[in-house]
């Protein structure tokens, strides 16, 4: 009964949202103010049963109900427990279901708490919110039903795809969609602000925290997507300009050139036009990233299961949001006034720099990504696009967009002069002079990209923290704090990669147990290999001793895992953290002599890539709650006043 | 602002839209043709995979007859499938020789005894380096030499019934 309810209950929600989307554009067109009242109930009531019916998806996969064809699918008996719940959107039904679950969610967040937009623009805002999950509702109930039973019942289920049993990948996609989800809101306001003519301060402020959150989120999301890829993978790389990498990382590129354009709405009135662009590009990046993982139409090494027509469906959605959105665009847009001017030389100049290094960057990725598609439809070539365009396209521009980060917080609103930015930013300068002098000095074999990505990070890891120069720290606003924290960020972890790709040493040999392998200060020995079990998987693993420059002994494992459900091998990489870098032990193909194949390498401050990117997350965190803190006092500031009236 | 760079950006995602939309249509294909057809078979010399078949290299390829060379492996299941097909090709009087990629010696002799052994010669390439100079990015791949050690034709995959008049008729035609 558990599977009727929970599909009861996403019909339910599904009707929900179309009253909703019904009472805004009856409302706002025939200016029916009781309509309006009618729509935040609906949100909050579309937004609890939608969570029900997901609450419901995940008893079924808690309980390993195997007459639910879903759970037969993703599950197994003998899953643990954490994987049966990660199960549940471990696949397409389950994650579009947790999708439509966040949107439900967070309109009901607006319904409730949103007190200083238009009303008119709320309740079109709102309807546009239903508009997006209407299509989800669609896409669930036609053709992807989680709730679907099978007959007759089997024993047990087949597992979950094995690379997915992982805790970091068990959480990664639903770090993703919060943040694919954030940027849907954000495209609401933009076309609710575009129905109603009210671009403008209130509404980016209003958008600002959904923007802040879903860059949070998906800041977090590459991180551990990119950690998941570089240890699960076994090849020791980070970043592989994957299709299913790209798909996550535009998003991103659109949500930061957002977050800074919006700033410069809130605070001065300018970059309407420009805001509202970006609000549609932000969400249509996640759509587009989506239908690219979701229907298979790239070749990717994340295999996920891949269905055609569930392609054609997601792309008729996008067809239908995106088109819309954009016509929408050209046809309203001439009626949003000009904002505010500025001077070149100001805070909105380095904004707007910034915001065209990111476009720029995004449709260098864009093409890249799509470029193999496009030849592939037009004539019968298949090629692939690898690293050496991406890098060599984006490296340079990622360059500049840096120094004009370490610049831009520290020029005025509005109008400042070059000679006074110079002297403030001379400090840093000479340190960026003074490590690209150390490095080029005792360094060899760094390419002229890392070298400067080095030289530069240490400048901008001072720069960061020149805002807070000469201020008042208590009385610093705590998004200030975030920015300044998030900028450190990004040199932290460009630091990090421009070390992993200069001083990364590597080696492959066919070992023996007993045999020893040494690798810059590290001694490992390769003791002995024997078979292991786990839960659901049978491993071969290797047994051996690590020592870093005459220290400790450190024992490793990399293993060989064959998971019994799937039938697929994967290879477990061993770890080894010290604070100057990982260690990094692969296992590979043993052969009939007895020796086994090993690659090891060492990664001198690999980790700071990752850390760099958790910083970036928390100073996104920080300004959320300075500024969510923020709009809460000055409410209740204005309500104390309206009582004293 | 010039009005119409405001359908700028609808025109690029009709763009994206059309190119996406043709890309879904035309089935996935992941078939990777061998550019070596055509040309003469690259040189190599292979050591034997067992020892009641000799070793293989190009030169015994360059007889004046046409033959076949197949790409193999015990631990693939299609080789399974496609070795009747290779057993009847052998008795209508087709030499084939073979490649056994990425195998050992009893693997590949318990593989031949239970599924029959059609090849003359057996090379073995333990790292598939052959294979790939080849331009045969799988097993089972089947290659049809002409007397002179050129590449007619490549098939790709299992050779089913109804391949083998087919291959034997771009035998008769590459005499």
């Amino acid at each position: 009964m558990i599977a009727e309810a929970g599909l009861i209950a996403l019909w339910l929600a599904a009707g929900l949202a179309l009253l909703q989307f019904a009472l805004g554009v009856i409302g706002v067109r025939f200016g029916r103010e009781d309509y309006f009242t009618a729509i935040r109930p609906v949100a909050v009531a579309q937004g609890v049963l939608v969570s029900l019916s997901f609450l419901l998806l995940i008893w079924l996969f808690l309980r390993s109900d195997m007459s639910v064809a879903l759970v037969v699918k993703n599950s197994a008996s003998v899953k643990p427990l954490l994987y049966k719940f990660a199960g549940t959107w471990g696949n397409h039904e389950g994650s579009m279901l947790l999708w439509v679950t966040v949107m439900g969610v967070a309109g009901a967040i607006i319904a409730i708490f949103e007190r200083s937009l238009k009303r008119n623009t709320l309740v079109t805002t709102l309807a546009a919110q239903a508009f997006i999950s209407l299509g989800f509702y669609a896409f669930l109930l036609v053709s992807s039903n989680p709730f679907e039973r099978m007959f007759p019942v089997p024993a047990d289920g087949q597992g979950l795809n094995p690379l997915l049993q992982d805790p970091g990948l068990a959480f990664h996609p639903p770090t993703l969609y919060f943040g694919y989800v954030g940027l849907s809101v954000a495209f609401s306001f933009a076309v609710g602000a575009l129905i109603t003519k009210d671009v403008g301060p209130a509404f980016a402020r209003a958008m600002r925290p959904w923007v802040l959150g879903a860059w949070i989120f998906l800041t977090l999301g590459i991180t551990a997507g990119s950690y998941w890829a570089y240890y699960e993978l076994g090849w020791g790389g980070w970043w592989f300009w994957d299709p299913v990498e790209n798909a996550s990382l535009m998003p991103w590129l659109a949500a930061t050139a957002l977050l800074h354009s919006v700033t410069v709405l809130a605070t001065r009135d300018g970059l309407r036009a420009w805001t509202v662009m970006l609000a549609v590009v932000a969400f249509s990046m996640s759509m587009i990233g989506t239908f690219l993982v979701r229907s298979g139409i790239l070749t990717s090494v994340h295999a996920f299961a891949v269905d055609p027509e569930r392609g054609s469906f997601i792309l008729a959605l996008l067809a239908i949001y995106i088109g819309g959105a954009m016509a929408l665009y050209a046809l309203r847009v001439g009626t949003v006034r000009e904002g505010a001017r500025f001077e070149p030389v100001s805070r909105e100049g380095a904004l707007v720099a910034n915001n065209l290094l990111l476009s720029a960057i995004l449709g260098i990725v864009f093409v890249g990504t799509l470029y193999p598609l496009v030849v592939e439809a037009f004539t019968d070539e298949k090629l692939s696009v690898g690293p050496p365009y991406f890098n060599l396209a984006t490296g340079p521009l990622t360059l500049i967009l840096i120094i004009i980060m370490a610049a831009g917080p520290l020029l005025r609103w509005r109008r400042d002069n070059a000679k006074a930015l110079l002297s403030r930013i001379s400090f840093p300068i000479v340190i960026t002079a003074g490590a690209l002098f150390l490095l080029v000095l005792l360094t060899t074999g760094m390419s002229a990209l890392s070298l400067l990505g080095m030289a530069l990070a240490a400048g901008v890891a001072v720069a960061s923290f020149a805002p807070l120069w000469k201020r008042n720290l208590r009385r610093t606003p705590l998004h200030t704090y975030g920015m300044v924290i998030a900028h450190f960020g990004i040199a932290v972890a460009l630091v990090g990669m421009a070390s992993e790709s200069s001083f990364t040493e590597e080696k492959l040999v066919a070992a023996q147990p007993g045999d020893e392998i040494a690798l810059n200060k590290w001694k490992l020995k390769f003791e002995a290999i024997e078979p292991v079990a786990g839960p659901n998987w049978t491993a071969l693993e290797s047994r051996i001793t690590a020592q870093y420059d005459g220290g400790k002994t450190v024992e490793i494992s990399p293993q060989n895992r064959m998971f019994a459900a799937a039938q697929t091998q994967t290879s477990e990489a061993a770890l080894l953290t010290r604070w100057n870098g990982q260690l990094y032990v692969v296992l590979g193909e043993g052969d009939a002599q007895g020796r086994w194949q090993i690659r090891v390498w060492w990664k001198p401050f690999v980790t700071l890539i990752w850390y760099g990117g958790i910083l970036v997350s928390l100073g996104g965190l920080l300004a959320l709650i300075g500024r969510l803190r923020r709009h809460y006092l000055q409410q209740k500031q204005k309500i104390y006043a309206e009582l004293a009236v | 602002m010039n009005r119409w760079l405001l359908w700028l950006p609808l025109v690029l995602f009709g763009l994206f839209f059309a190119a996406v939309a043709v890309g879904l249509m035309t089935p996935k294909d992941n078939i990777i043709e061998s550019k070596m057809v055509g040309k003469p078979m690259p040189e190599f010399s292979l050591p034997a995979a067992i020892e009641q078949r000799p070793a293989l290299s190009s030169s015994d390829l360059v007889d004046g007859k046409p033959k076949l060379l197949n790409i193999f492996a015990s631990w693939c299941l299609p080789c399974i499938a496609e070795a009747p097909q290779l057993l009847e090709l052998q008795k209508a009087g087709v030499e084939i020789h073979a490649i056994a990629s990425r195998d050992t010696p009893e693997d590949i002799a318990n593989f031949l005894n239970r599924w029959g052994n059609p090849y003359s010669r057996i090379g073995s390439d333990t790292t598939s380096s052959v294979q790939l100079e080849l331009g045969s990015s799988g097993v089972p791949e089947t290659f049809v030499i002409d007397g002179n050690g050129i590449i007619v034709h490549q098939h790709i995959g299992d050779i089913r019934p109804e391949h083998v008049p087919e291959l034997l008729e771009i035998l008769r035609d590459s005499q």
